[in-house]
């Protein structure tokens, strides 16, 4: 697709459809490599009404942990995996009078599916789009096909940038944005929508974080009576998963908060790396996402 | 399950409906224990053993095309009992493909349905209705999507919008219900809808509740069971109807109580639904009288003893103030104070 990205097609061995999802959704992909498990959230960017396949882009990072890798380089035409039921984190609001959608990079894969949506509809949108340079525009002629006029193509090489500010000042009331991109263009977007007055419920973002690599350490499992070691590039969600001890979790990325542990005893700090926990909770010290945060610690002890 | 259906019976006027020695012993009883308490008591909607209420997705007994008869009786009357905001459609959609799915998977003798892409072919043998229409073409139903294929369900149905971090009642269908309203509680969040709950509130179940649901799966359902009690066998015991059946609650004696208290079971299942990302609520109320409960000897003693020792707020809320004390006198002779088996089988 692009130096980065690469486009997946995945449909049922047997045939026939794939459960029914909406614009915004993301399934976990399981991935079985040399002695190690991989479960990474991408989202669907396929029409949610063609269920006979689901189209995934994956962007290779350079600093992965072996999904991504995985992915591009594993991963052939006919290759199995198993994926799990859609989930939606980042749909679109059903009483927005406008959307105003913002992608950075692979930050457009939702936006593919919002778009299906939103073009046989009649809620006014635009969507702004914003890449490196003209070979890293992924998806553009689908884009182009869905979005035509409505979409606005930034290069970072041409010295192109949005204007967040003009753009979410000039908006009619009851707009509803969306942003999925890079965290520094989350953060900003979000940032100038507060300062510009927007409340909270009108602004919405995506960002699955990989789980960040970082020392090892250990965690004592109270209930299970397990102790586990987390090595620097595997995260404390899938340590404990090796040790076979289920936790329930539905992004894998530190944004649902279903994987949310308690804490029972700790010395040392914890390092959070999530969206979902406020920074309150994360000063108390009292819960860990095991999906992306770690430890730096002599003892850790949860309640699983 | 092969009912026959009990085509004529009613609920209300002369309140014929009865439940046969089957479907009494089938009776989804909502006391685990001897005692009752609130709980967010919800479990994964998973087949339960074959011929229980909770064997498939939906259940349809011997009371399923009475009870449709019922609905139509309310919808002629009252028309709003019936709404969807404009933005459910797609939500509309999702529950109609739902409930035709499953019946037609689990009930293959009573349902059929046919799908070549968007043209479907719909068959309901025991309402003899045969429909073909283009999904998600509105004007080729008779009705509303929500609308037609609830008037062929039992039970209520509540359609919940997912955003701002919160649940909206936004469509639904309801008839056979506990003394709330829809047409009042329409565009309301979760815990506003939920607001005259006694205690729940302070035992943080709603805020539980609500975290569950916001994280409810798609292909993961979940139900749960919650009662009260009527007078007579009356599926629509709404506030818009208060005049015809609240003074009912007056009328219960020490000889009439058998025959006239009912215990009203909720089987409440909800699902995640695909293209809307909305929520169904489903409602299904059974009814019970003391004389047929009393046939299961530890459910008499079991009943017995939850309403003798209920919380006086609970006692409040059920509306069962009027008459609990005289139900509790009518089963006191089936209670001979001997321990109950655990759970909530017959025996």
């Amino acid at each position: 697709m692009t130096p980065l990205i690469k486009h997946f097609t995945l449909a049922p061995p047997g045939g026939g459809n794939l459960p029914a999802f909406s614009g915004g959704s993301h399934i976990i992909v399981v991935m079985r490599g040399a002695g190690r498990v991989h479960r990474n959230p991408y989202s669907l960017l396929s029409a949610p009404r063609e269920l006979e396949r689901y189209e995934i882009g994956v962007r290779r990072m350079e600093e992965s942990r072996g999904g991504s890798h995985f992915m591009h380089d594993t991963v052939r035409v006919g290759t199995r995996l198993e994926i799990a039921h859609p989930v939606n984190l980042f749909g679109l609001d059903k009483i927005a009078r406008k959307h105003v959608l913002i992608a950075g990079g692979i930050g457009i894969t939702p936006c593919l599916a919002h778009l299906e949506d939103l073009h046989a509809g009649t809620v006014p949108y635009e969507l702004h789009y914003s890449v490196r340079s003209p070979e890293h525009a992924a998806f553009l002629e689908r884009l182009q096909r869905l979005a035509g006029d409505l979409l606005r193509l930034y290069y970072d090489s041409e010295g192109q940038a949005l204007d967040a500010g003009t753009l979410l000042t000039t908006q009619p009331l009851g707009t509803h944005v969306y942003v999925c991109g890079p965290a520094g263009m989350i953060k900003h977007v979000i940032a100038t929508a507060k300062s510009a007055g927007w409340p909270d419920s009108h602004i919405h973002w995506e960002q699955f974080s990989a789980p960040p690599a970082g020392d090892a350490f250990e965690a004592f499992l109270a209930r299970s009576k397990l102790r586990v070691h987390v090595p620097p590039d595997r995260s404390l969600l899938e340590s404990i998963e090796a040790a076979g001890v289920e936790v329930p979790y539905l992004c894998r990325g530190g944004v649902c908060g279903f994987c949310r542990t308690r804490v029972l005893e700790l010395d040392g700090e914890l390092i959070h790396n999530d969206h979902f926990l406020s920074d309150a909770d994360k000063a108390r010290g009292q819960s860990i996402m095991p999906c992306v945060s770690r430890a730096r610690c002599t003892s850790l002890v949860l309640d699983l | 399950m092969n009912a026959v259906f009990k085509a004529h019976e009613t609920f209300r006027d002369d309140f014929t409906f009865r439940n046969s020695p089957q479907a009494i012993r089938r009776f989804p009883l909502p006391f685990p224990d001897d005692t009752y308490m609130y709980s967010v008591n919800i479990e994964p909607h998973l087949p339960g053993l074959p011929g229980s209420v909770t064997q498939f997705a939906f259940d349809v007994d011997e009371h399923y095309v009475a009870e449709c008869r019922e609905r139509a009786i309310v919808l002629a009357a009252e028309p709003l009992r019936f709404q969807a905001l404009p933005h459910m459609m797609s939500a509309q959609w999702d529950c109609l493909e739902l409930i035709m799915e499953s019946l037609a998977r689990d009930y293959p003798a009573h349902f059929s349905l046919k799908r070549q892409g968007n043209r479907w072919h719909w068959i309901n043998r025991p309402l003899e209705i045969e429909q073909r229409f283009v999904f998600g073409d509105a004007a080729t139903l008779p009705r509303q999507p929500l609308d037609y294929i609830t008037r062929q369900a039992q039970g209520d149905f509540v359609v919940m919008d997912q955003r701002e971090g919160d649940l909206w009642t936004e469509a639904g269908m309801v008839t056979t219900q506990a003394d709330w309203s829809l047409d009042f509680d329409m565009g309301m969040t979760f815990k506003e809808w939920h607001g005259p709950v006694p205690l729940a509130h302070e035992l943080q179940v709603f805020d539980r509740a609500l975290k569950f649901l916001l994280n409810l799966r798609l292909g993961k359902p979940v139900r749960r069971l919650n009662w009260t009690m009527t007078i007579h066998p009356r599926l629509d015991t709404s506030p818009e109807n208060y005049p015809a059946w609240g003074k009912d609650r007056a009328s219960v004696t020490a000889q009439n109580a058998g025959d006239l208290v009912h215990l009203r079971v909720e089987l409440q299942g909800l699902w995640r639904l695909p293209r809307s990302n909305a929520i169904v609520f489903g409602i299904r109320c059974y009814l019970l009288s003391m004389r047929e409960l009393v046939t299961v000897p530890k459910w008499a003693r079991r009943v017995h003893r939850v309403l003798k020792n209920l919380h006086p707020a609970l006692v409040d809320y059920k509306g069962l103030a009027r008459y609990r004390d005289v139900v509790v006198e009518w089963l006191a002779p089936f209670d001979d104070g001997t321990p109950t088996t655990p759970g909530t089988a017959p025996e």
